[in-house]
């Protein structure tokens, strides 16, 4: 393996993403801390909304941050830098084997989705104080799963761009990333379908719910959660599957 | 090291849509073998190519679109599966040790292919990060490509907003950023202005003077003949012809061709056209017309006028043209390169 191509490439996306700081910022939390502050302060302010709803609101605006910020990070630029720009080739000439350049981009996406989970907390704490009852009892337990949530939006961010055709941007969007995130336990704790079972049972198949339910066992464990042990796994699981997909079809996209 | 190029019996046959750096359109479509129910439309684009180029050559792949040239390059340059067949640079085989051989090589690609998202300069410069140079040897060489390609007063902005001719050169001197042993130029002068292509020449031959091996394709005659010591010229994915310029131009017989139309098919015409004195052979095109290739030209134009009046038939128009490539294609083929 060589390294030297392989962070010259990591540093290259760094370099991008420094220049594109203001706008990366906006995209990624513009949306979720408006959230935050209609539902978090002017709801619960007003009376609609119990004052706990704070507490809750925060891990899953945290995975819908990390989430949509990992798989933006990295589906956007390989579907434009194959298709519309084919800016690409000159990286999958690098003296590197191919597969290793989908790695790079899945470990920037991470670090990416990573940076924004990190920034978003503080960020939310502030809009919504007081009444913010983050209790982090197990702060390594918080750590792996951010880390696997990171991994997860950055996979499954290679994986749709390299199974999606390029006249399909919009509909990722519209048909997987927006239903994934309402149906995605992030507004609500998973406890809360009781009332609709079969969605209740439908939703679990839908990743974001093991992001948001284990953000919420690890930043706030009084709220109902899914167990812990079962949210590791099943994130693991889909990692596995969706970094083997998506560095196949990735191969398959750069090598005719 | 100086490191060739040779190629064993290269095959690719596409399954699906070539992509469009394999050139697209002009393939043969081939009725797909075996009882498969879902019969994939199969596409031919390399049937058998040998080709051996030595290091320090300058070397052209000439043809029409969709010859095959693009794949080739892109099998060369890793890009590209082969279904059957070997290729080698220097030493390694393409398919089984890409990074050495990628290592090896420069490749400026068909279509721009900049990195919309980074200056001239950082283009070169992390294009040399990517090769491990230091990055004291980076910015030099950086700078020493955008004084030759003359983008200086362009290299600090985003390329987003250059010119095609702008972007071509930039491409060529990224290629160049590494000091590869073998260049690789996919229809480099496709769209540049004649002064910006003298430039280009020049540069190739400059670096050819290093001992680089170069391979370009061009559909371009001119380029091909003055700038290479050597060229292939394939169609339908097979060599048709390779030399040097002067024996391929010397191939053609008689080496003149007389492009004759004229309004009425007439055998007696045709049988008297061929003992004409210094006529090698005579081609019916459609009907209506005849190729006449014979080792002399404009002299013999008024004997043809004397016996199309003797014979009935009325010329409707006569074009000459000196021993080219272009006479050589259109002997093999029949058709024109630019066709």
């Amino acid at each position: 393996m060589n390294w030297k191509t392989f962070l010259a490439i990591l540093a290259r996306d760094a370099h991008v993403a420094r220049r594109n700081v203001v706008a990366l910022l906006f995209q990624t939390f513009l949306q979720p801390l408006m959230f935050v502050f209609i539902f978090g302060r002017v709801m619960v302010g007003s009376g609609y909304m119990p004052p706990s709803y704070k507490s809750l609101l925060l891990p899953g605006i945290m995975a819908i941050c990390m989430v949509g910020t990992g798989i933006w990070a990295v589906a956007m630029p390989v579907i434009a830098e194959f298709q519309f720009t084919h800016e690409i080739e000159d990286r999958l000439l690098a003296p590197m084997d191919i597969s290793w350049l989908a790695v790079e981009k899945v470990v920037a996406g991470t670090l990416q989705s990573l940076a924004a989970g990190l920034m978003v907390i503080p960020a939310a704490w502030l809009l919504l104080r007081p009444g913010v009852d983050l209790r982090v009892p197990h702060p390594l337990l918080f750590a792996a799963v951010a880390l696997l949530v990171a991994l997860f939006s950055a996979t499954g961010g290679l994986a749709l761009a390299c199974s999606m055709q390029q006249t399909h941007i919009g509909l990722m969007f519209s048909l997987i990333v927006a239903p994934m995130i309402f149906f995605g336990c992030t507004y609500y704790p998973w406890s809360a379908l009781e009332k609709f079972p079969i969605m209740q049972k439908a939703v679990l198949v839908n990743p974001l719910v093991y992001a948001s339910e284990g953000l919420r066992a690890t930043l706030v464990p009084q709220f109902p959660h899914l167990p812990l042990l079962v949210v590791l796994a099943v994130l693991v699981i889909f990692n596995l599957l969706l970094f083997t997909a998506g560095l196949r079809w990735f191969y398959g996209k750069a090598v005719s | 090291m100086l490191a060739g190029i040779r190629t064993v019996e290269l095959r690719k046959v596409y399954t699906s849509p070539p992509p469009v750096a394999a050139g697209g359109g002009g393939f043969s479509f081939r009725a797909p073998g075996g009882k498969s129910k879902q019969p994939k439309p199969q596409i031919t684009a390399l049937d058998g190519i040998s080709l051996e180029i030595r290091p320090g050559e300058i070397f052209c792949l000439l043809g029409p679109n969709g010859a095959g040239k693009s794949t080739t390059v892109g099998i060369l340059t890793t890009r590209v599966r082969p279904t059957s067949g070997q290729a080698f640079i220097g030493e390694h085989d393409v398919w089984l040790n890409q990074v050495a051989v990628k290592r090896l090589i420069g490749v400026v690609g068909q279509r721009p292919n900049l990195d919309f998202n980074l200056t001239a300069r950082e283009i070169l410069t992390f294009h040399g990060a990517y090769f491990g140079l230091p990055h004291h040897e980076r910015m030099k060489r950086a700078e020493a490509l955008l004084e030759r390609f003359k983008l200086t007063d362009r290299a600090d902005q985003m390329v987003r907003g250059f010119s095609g001719g702008m972007m071509q050169r930039l491409s060529i001197a990224r290629a160049m950023v590494h000091d590869p042993q073998v260049l690789f130029l996919d229809e480099p002068s496709a769209g540049l202005d004649p002064q910006t292509r003298l430039l280009l020449w020049e540069i190739v031959r400059e670096y050819n003077q290093t001992g680089k091996t170069i391979l370009l394709t061009t559909h371009n005659m001119e380029e091909a003949d003055t700038l290479c010591q050597r060229l292939a010229i394939i169609d339908h994915g097979r060599v048709i012809a390779l030399g040097t310029p002067r024996e391929l131009k010397a191939s053609v017989p008689g080496g003149f061709l007389l492009q004759l139309r004229f309004g009425l098919h007439s055998g007696e015409f045709l049988e008297r056209l061929q003992k004409l004195s210094g006529v090698r052979e005579v081609r019916v095109t459609d009907g209506v017309g005849a190729d006449v290739y014979a080792d002399r030209g404009g002299s013999l134009i008024p004997e043809v006028a004397h016996l199309a009046s003797a014979s009935g038939v009325e010329l409707h128009d006569v074009h000459i043209s000196e021993p080219s490539l272009e006479n050589l294609f259109l002997h093999h083929t029949g058709r024109s390169l630019r066709e």
